[in-house]
């Protein structure tokens, strides 16, 4: 219903609106607050980005309103993470009756199967967990901005540079600081499977009590297995994620009496002035609360 | 092997004990609510009500998180002021009580999915209000059986009114000032029952353990005191074996606990004792002669 009702609106701001940017910036689009933050890394001065996911929102369950059709309608380019994470992004465009250029940024990586295929057609769409795979939509955005804006190429390619040398050590540093945990601690559970590419990449085993959208509800069946492999397996602790619903761990954690570590962010960012404000923030976060629960 | 499916389940896991409890008390309230709602020909208003709660959840929620206080707070406080508007148009004016429970429940709606959306955020309101029968906390249990406590109390107190007001509304109006105090009370009753059921189940859930188990009583007896037992028992039966269900299926289990519900008022259709579809059906020997 309330999704009907915001296709109606978005075909009408957009055929009463869409004014035209007054400066020469390149106007961008990102999906949401991740790829956002990637964007501006790359563009920098020469584009305004806007997100349509915004921090601390989930992706899984976004409602565009009218003001997002407009930016659509508005944007040279439109950046998206593919894999069936945005499902909605298709209409979205479709409704904002312009053509802007649309790249997949995780065109190219290795994508990994979701261990169930509730809404996102059998991938898991959380590439963005690994480094490897970041440094991969870094060169994508990169060359896509260099399309749009030939004369800035040369500026795009020194700052994407830039930032490949920022992912580098980032991902020596997350090496380094799995390398510091003992093998059999090396275990991760939060509240749903975001992380099956930073387990893969880093060499973690990750076990989580939803299936991999947060649209789905446990049942008493997965739930009751988690607490015995929990038991089983002497797992040290459990994270919260920013975006789910964190009663379910708290249960798990009151029945298992292990403890429950820091908030882990995995489908946005934070505010800008909060813990997770960029990208590479997010990962150091992360890393640093999986040590601080983790290390013995 | 039968303590194996019954039984064990709740002995290894305290999540499945503390699930079953919050439906039991649940299924408590929700048995003689659901049988006055349908006597009163208002099998509807529960679901309006529970849209009229969402709203007032979701901006408590807003607030605070999820916190059980102040969604709590927030769905009551919502859930009256449309009880009591929808009340006091339908006295004072032409309009039936269907008519005005109706534009008052879209109203909370709309304002409240305007507020949300003016806050920036992308709560989806059925997301946030999806409840979660496996993680009650003692506070949210605590909310549960008392509120089941409070709607036995309050019926026991007004059951003679409240019968005779859905038997003959115009024959208590002669006797008696109460009818519409009695009407306002059950309304705020039903109100609290749905914003208990939303903590476990989700608003939309709660309506169906509260309906369900009261239609399906229908078809087994006529007498009001009954009526209410049987819904209970079928309440409390879905509830377990929709819990049991969900445990050795893999289903999610709020909704099994609804279609458990589901199935029992549908073998209530076909082979209940009064009215039962089966029974007229088959050669009545006691016709012979």
């Amino acid at each position: 219903m309330f999704r009907f009702c915001n296709v109606i609106t978005l075909v009408l701001s957009v055929m009463l609106g869409s004014a035209a940017y007054a400066d020469d910036k390149v106007p961008v689009v990102a999906s949401f607050s991740i790829l956002g933050d990637i964007v501006q890394e790359i563009g920098g001065e020469r584009v305004t980005v806007s997100t349509l996911v915004g921090a601390n929102a989930d992706a899984h369950v976004f409602q565009p309103a009218p003001q997002d059709a407009k930016r659509v309608a508005e944007a040279k380019l439109v950046v998206t993470n593919g894999l069936g994470f945005e499902g909605w992004i298709d209409r979205l465009i479709k409704a904002s009756g312009r053509k802007p250029m649309v790249v997949v940024a995780s065109k190219g990586i290795n994508p990994i199967k979701s261990k169930d295929d509730h809404g996102h057609g059998g991938l898991d769409p959380h590439a963005w967990q690994d480094v490897g795979n970041v440094k991969r939509y870094a060169a994508t955005i990169a060359a896509a901005l260099a399309k749009i804006d030939p004369e800035g190429a040369d500026d795009y390619a020194r700052r994407e540079a830039a930032y490949q040398a920022k992912l580098d050590a980032l991902d020596a540093e997350i090496k380094a600081s799995i390398a510091a945990i003992p093998v059999e601690r090396r275990k991760l559970i939060t509240s749903h499977d975001a992380f099956g590419y930073f387990a893969k990449a880093y060499g973690m085993t990750m076990i989580a009590p939803q299936g991999v959208s947060t649209e789905t509800e446990a049942s008493a069946k997965d739930v009751a297995k988690i607490i015995r492999q929990i038991k089983a397996e002497k797992i040290p602790a459990m994270f919260l994620e920013n975006v789910t619903d964190p009663r379910l761990i708290e249960q798990i954690s009151r029945e298992t009496d292990i403890e429950i570590g820091g908030k882990l962010y995995s489908d946005a960012l934070s505010a800008p002035d909060g813990l997770a404000g960029s990208y590479i923030a997010m990962m150091e976060n992360n890393i640093r609360e999986m040590k601080k629960a983790l290390l013995p | 092997m039968m303590y194996d499916f019954l039984i064990a389940p709740f002995v290894e896991f305290d999540f499945m004990r503390r699930a079953l409890v919050g439906a039991l008390a649940l299924s408590l309230g929700a048995g003689p609510i659901g049988v006055f709602l349908m006597l009163r020909r208002m099998s509807l208003v529960g679901d309006a009500m529970a849209h009229a709660i969402l709203p007032g959840a979701a901006i408590g929620y807003l607030f605070a998180g999820l916190s059980l206080g102040f969604m709590t707070m927030g769905g009551l406080i919502a859930g009256f002021v449309v009880a009591l508007l929808a009340g006091f148009v339908t006295r004072v004016t032409v309009l039936k009580e269907d008519a005005s429970l109706a534009s008052f429940y879209l109203l909370s709606l709309a304002g409240g999915v305007t507020i949300v959306s003016l806050k920036g955020s992308n709560v989806d309101l059925l997301h946030v209000l999806f409840g979660s029968v496996l993680a009650l906390d003692d506070p949210t249990l605590i909310l549960l059986a008392g509120s089941a406590t409070v709607t036995l109390v309050f019926l026991a107190l007004i059951y003679r009114p409240l019968v005779l007001e859905c038997v003959d509304p115009g024959y208590l109006r002669s006797v008696s000032k109460s009818g519409a105090l009695v009407h306002l009370g059950f309304l705020v009753v039903v109100v609290l029952n749905l914003v208990a059921g939303f903590h476990a189940l989700g608003t939309l859930l709660a309506v169906g353990l509260i309906m369900l188990p009261a239609i399906a009583a229908r078809f087994w007896t006529e007498n009001v005191g009954g009526m209410i037992g049987v819904a209970t028992l079928i309440g409390i039966v879905s509830s377990a074996a929709g819990i049991l269900v969900s445990y050795h299926a893999g289903l999610p289990t709020g909704p099994t606990i609804i279609l458990a519900a589901g199935s029992l008022y549908i073998l209530s259709i076909i082979l209940g004792a009064r009215n039962g579809l089966l029974w007229p059906a088959l050669p009545r020997r006691h016709l012979e002669a």
